[in-house]
């Protein structure tokens, strides 16, 4: 299709129909599915963004003179009157990690056309997800309600504590929150059987971006959290 | 196999599944025994490298797609290494005059409570 005559007619025009030409004609760059290649764009420029918050954060951090928290004492839990540091994170985590897991091999049972497995461990990726979100929520109440922690300023110590957190981990949480309506959709439509015909390379890609979630909390657990 | 898909044996999944639990339980430990100063650092950015290198390459199939979108995805991001430098160096700027004109004084902002 590249060898048509509308296209090597169109390669010496000049103008706005020639640089439509010269960078549309018919060439493929990327040999995957169009919807994985416009997957990895999408998630390029998320990863500017969340670059743009965590460099935002670190600049903050690292020009204010007043006292940081300290994360590892802020997100403690106490369980059985001892005090467990960072302990809802840590489970937070391997949460998110248990489901990039299953999500893996969601996309290993679509690509074998196993319709049941596959919807069954996207939706149980997409339960984990939800779980994610729940956590979150109830450690944003306990450092709102509790610790009186707000975007503005805080007891503990540099006021935009709290604007970066509140920014950062609700953008990622927002994240979690779509994939999980992302996922339990395309885990219907599997179930229906709508890509017996298409194939299973949505699979991949709703799993591209779920990957890309967890991924994205490697980096804020390391900055936000542990840092 | 059809065009760009990617099929791997599942053992593979499995390994990437169990490093990335040991390698958060690493980090958390980290903060856990309470590593402070250059050692803490570099722990948890090796860790947290670590956990990112094998989430791209295994789990987004990144080790086994073609050079040239491994390029395009891979490469943008590495100038953001230089915004993270230059706003490392205004950060350092910034703290530093704050020092100078207004002094240690660090409870100024925080409420009694």
């Amino acid at each position: 299709m590249a060898h048509d005559a509308t296209t090597a007619a169109d390669a010496t025009a000049p103008g706005l129909r020639g640089l439509a030409s010269d960078w549309g004609s018919d060439k493929q760059a990327f040999h995957v599915p169009w919807g994985k290649a416009m997957m990895w764009i999408f998630l390029l420029s998320d990863t500017f963004i969340f670059t743009c918050f965590l460099t935002g954060y670190m600049n903050v951090r690292a020009s204010t003179r007043v006292q940081w928290p300290v994360p590892s004492e802020v997100f403690a839990l106490d369980v059985a009157g001892t005090t467990v540091p960072l302990l809802l994170i840590a489970i937070m985590t391997f949460v998110l990690i248990t489901s990039s897991g299953t999500m893996a091999m969601a996309v290993n049972m679509g690509y074998r056309r196993d319709r049941a497995k596959t919807a069954t461990l996207m939706f149980v990726t997409a339960a984990f997800g939800a779980m994610f979100v729940g956590m979150q929520a109830f450690e944003w109440t306990k450092l709102i309600v509790d610790e009186g922690i707000r975007p503005w300023g805080n007891p503990l110590g540099a006021p935009q504590f709290g604007s970066f957190f509140f920014m950062i981990t609700g953008f990622h949480g927002m994240h979690v929150s779509i994939g999980v309506i992302y996922l339990s959709v395309v885990a219907l439509k599997v179930l229906r059987g709508d890509y017996e015909n298409r194939g299973y390379e949505i699979v991949e890609i709703t799993g591209l971006y779920w990957h890309f979630v967890d991924l994205v909390w490697v980096f804020i657990f390391a900055f936000f959290y542990l840092w | 196999m059809a065009e760009g898909q990617q099929q791997h044996p599942i053992a593979i999944y499995f390994w990437i599944w169990g490093l990335l639990f040991v390698l958060s339980t690493f980090s958390y430990l980290v903060d856990y025994f309470e590593f402070q100063g250059y050692l803490r650092w570099a722990l948890i950015i090796s860790f947290m490298l670590l956990k990112a290198g094998f989430i791209v390459a295994i789990f987004m199939h990144m080790a086994w797609e073609r050079l040239a979108l491994m390029c395009a995805i891979l490469g943008p991001p590495v100038v953001l290494l230089l915004l993270i430098g230059v706003m490392a160096i205004e950060g350092d700027y910034t703290v530093l005059t704050r020092l100078d004109f207004f002094g240690q004084d660090t409870t100024e902002f925080v409420e009694h409570h």
